[in-house]
């Protein structure tokens, strides 16, 4: 690791910027639709790349490369058959509804389809998980930062302690964020969103073309990786023959279906960013706008992590001094207790995926456009952090503060309550991140009750915008059966060759899948399936809402948004639509 | 929006752009052994200075219907 005065130059150049925009929009912000909504008036573009990289935080760049070095190519299925088919979904079918309905969260829109108790559900669960993904952000960055010496010269430099670049890089982070999300509101956000979407690009496409060009392009990469590697779909015909170990059905439905469409469709973390578009045709692009560079991701992150452990592992590493096992680029995880490799039970190494990135940037970049990877990096945390940092004060501000503790109050006193919770959010993710450092069971512990939580979310919605029966007592049941179907699941099953516990099978193990991935996906098809069928009985065993009530919530009491006949084809949400799913079904055969 | 996106972007990219692009043709060329003896740094740099310039002349040319 060399960094020298001109990477430096790079991430300050970037922190200058983010901040500036924070401060230059600040004058905009008048009234609390300005802070939470952004006025509604962005465009189409800027909305669409902004719901893109609103996602983009740490886990989706370090964890998809991990994820392309540990599968493969099988990794683009999160893409081609998740986001994007979920992405044109929510465009064309839902966003009529929630952009039309004037709800300014998806709780909210709970509200006016359901009952208040299940948007106090969804409130108060969606509240807490954004606080606690962005404090795992916040760690991860500040864990990244220790693993890759980034501060180490200004650290040596200042006379400061090695033990405090930890909290250091933790403060600097929450003070940007905070910075320019407390001045410009979702505004602030989303142009900053917009701003490290092209940085993310500008840093990892030189990556990959290097990359490539040592392997040996493609077919380079094809003849030193295992043959399921590069293929995305042969070997899904059953589970023990592909490296994900899952068999098409419970890809495509848990995965496909249950996951990415409650993903995408019902997160307010992403929605968030097409209600602030500037018409309904705008908030309909902007998921489609939107999956067009989603659908060419793979290239960017899963590629980087195939090129990684396709490579020779160089004698003397980057950056690494000591000598440890490691394949490719990609070294074994070191047991911090005797400082020794990690082994697994067959006493092979453990190898710790999630560098599969850094180490490829450490590998190719020379100093100068180094910098430019790494400021990329610290982007893409940092667009993570903000995305969940302004769903929070919106969810908080709109759904818990003013439906339940203070309800007549000013729109000022609203706006103002919205920059206290963004001070709050900062608080408690940083607390969050530092319970992380002590108790890391507890995350994994929380991210597992957070997936029981989402896991039946897309029943409901999908219930009760296109089924108008479906009634608030029908969905707030559901969503608590489906939750408790998916503990059930995953305390009666278990990955091959974990043990009981966190993994599962806490209850009793009554069926092992080959991977925990497997285990993930048909979790998500039972609490699905579960949440469904109790929302359809409770429903029709309750009392329907008058249907004067539902329009503009349910579709078929809601006039189709008029399709603009002038515009262009690609202007047009249904044909762009129609051409982006094409494009999707073109790529996977392409992989196949 | 009173501000257009486009402006911080092409500023941030044009001097990001530039300064790569001085220090891939002035800076030290042994340190392009690892980038496979390509110097990334000026290649890179003018891609980034010239995509820089893009979005600000984007940017100035939708400004002078004076749209708001």
């Amino acid at each position: 690791m060399n960094l020298t005065w001109i990477d430096w130059t790079i991430m300050l150049v970037y922190l200058a910027f983010v901040l500036g925009i924070g401060v230059a929009l600040k004058r905009f912000v008048r009234n609390s639709t300005d802070f939470f909504l952004a006025g509604r008036s962005l465009p189409a573009w800027v909305c669409g790349l902004a719901f893109l990289s609103a996602n983009l935080g740490a886990q989706e760049v370090i964890g998809m490369a991990a994820s392309g070095a540990k599968y493969g190519i099988a990794t683009s299925h999160f893409y081609w058959i998740g986001a994007v088919p979920a992405m044109v979904f929510v465009g064309i079918f839902m966003m009529p509804f929630y952009y039309g309905s004037r709800a300014r969260s998806v709780p909210e829109y709970l509200r006016l389809r359901f009952d208040e108790k299940t948007r106090g559900l969804n409130a108060i669960s969606f509240a807490t998980m954004t606080v606690f993904s962005s404090g795992i952000s916040m760690y991860a960055m500040a864990k990244l930062i220790q693993v890759l010496h980034v501060l180490d010269r200004p650290f040596a430099v200042l006379g400061w302690p090695h033990s405090w670049m930890f909290h250091t890089s933790i403060l600097i982070s929450a003070v940007v964020v905070l910075a320019y999300i407390f001045l410009g509101g979702l505004t602030s956000a989303i142009y900053n969103e917009v701003l490290q979407f092209f940085l993310i690009v500008a840093g990892f496409f030189p990556l990959v073309l290097l990359g490539l060009k040592d392997v040996g392009g493609w077919t380079g990469l094809k003849q030193q990786l295992p043959e399921a590697f590069t293929h995305s779909w042969r070997g899904m015909a059953h589970a023990n023959t592909n490296p994900m170990g899952i068999e098409a059905f419970g890809l495509v439905m848990g995965l496909g279906f249950v996951l990415s469409f409650g993903y995408w469709c019902t997160d307010f973390l992403v929605v968030q960013r097409a209600m602030a578009a500037d018409s309904m045709s705008a908030a309909r692009r902007t998921p489609l706008i939107a999956s067009i560079p989603k659908m060419l991701f793979p290239f960017l992150v899963i590629l980087p992590g195939m090129i990684a452990i396709a490579l020779p592992t160089p004698v003397a590493q980057a950056g690494v001094t000591r000598s440890q096992p490691a394949q490719g680029l990609i070294s074994a995880k070191i047991d911090e207790a005797t400082g020794t490799a990690q082994l697994d039970s067959n006493g092979r190494p453990v190898l710790d995926y999630d560098l599969a990135i850094p180490n490829t940037l450490l590998h190719y970049f020379p100093t100068g456009v180094l910098g430019l990877g790494l400021t990329a990096l610290l982007a893409s945390f940092m667009s993570g952090m903000a995305g969940n940092v302004t769903a929070f004060n919106t969810v908080w501000t709109y759904d818990i503060y003013q439906s339940y503790i203070n309800k007549t109050a000013t729109d000022q006193h609203y706006l103002w309550m919205g920059r206290m919770a963004t001070v709050g959010g900062i608080v408690l993710s940083i607390a969050a991140a530092y319970a992380a450092t002590h108790f890391n069971n507890i995350m994994d512990f929380l991210q597992l009750v957070f997936a029981f939580v989402n896991a039946p979310l897309f029943a409901t919605f999908l219930l009760g915008m296109f089924w108008k029966r479906t009634t608030g007592h029908g969905a707030f049941l559901g969503l608590l059966s489906g939750t408790a179907a998916a503990a059930l699941h995953h305390g009666m099953t278990l990955p091959q060759g974990a043990t009981p516990g966190i993994k599962g099978g806490w209850l009793n193990v009554v069926h092992r899948y080959p991977s925990e991935m497997a285990q993930n996906f048909w979790t998500a098809i039972w609490a699905f399936t579960a949440c469904f069928v109790v929302t359809v009985l409770i429903s029709l065993l309750t009392r329907a809402r008058e249907e004067e009530e539902l329009v503009g919530l349910v579709y078929s009491l809601t006039s189709k948004p008029e399709e603009d006949h002038h515009l262009p084809w690609f202007a047009r949400p249904l044909p762009l639509g129609i051409a982006v799913l094409l494009a999707s079904v073109i790529l996977n055969v392409i992989f196949w | 929006m009173g501000l257009d996106i486009r402006i911080p972007i092409g500023l941030m990219f044009t001097i990001v752009g530039a300064l790569l692009t001085l220090f891939g043709a002035l800076g030290n060329k042994s340190i392009y052994a690892r980038s496979l003896g390509i110097n990334v740094n000026l290649l890179w740099g003018v891609v980034l200075l010239v995509a820089g310039i893009i979005f600000l002349i984007a940017a100035t040319r939708k400004h002078k219907p004076g749209t708001t």
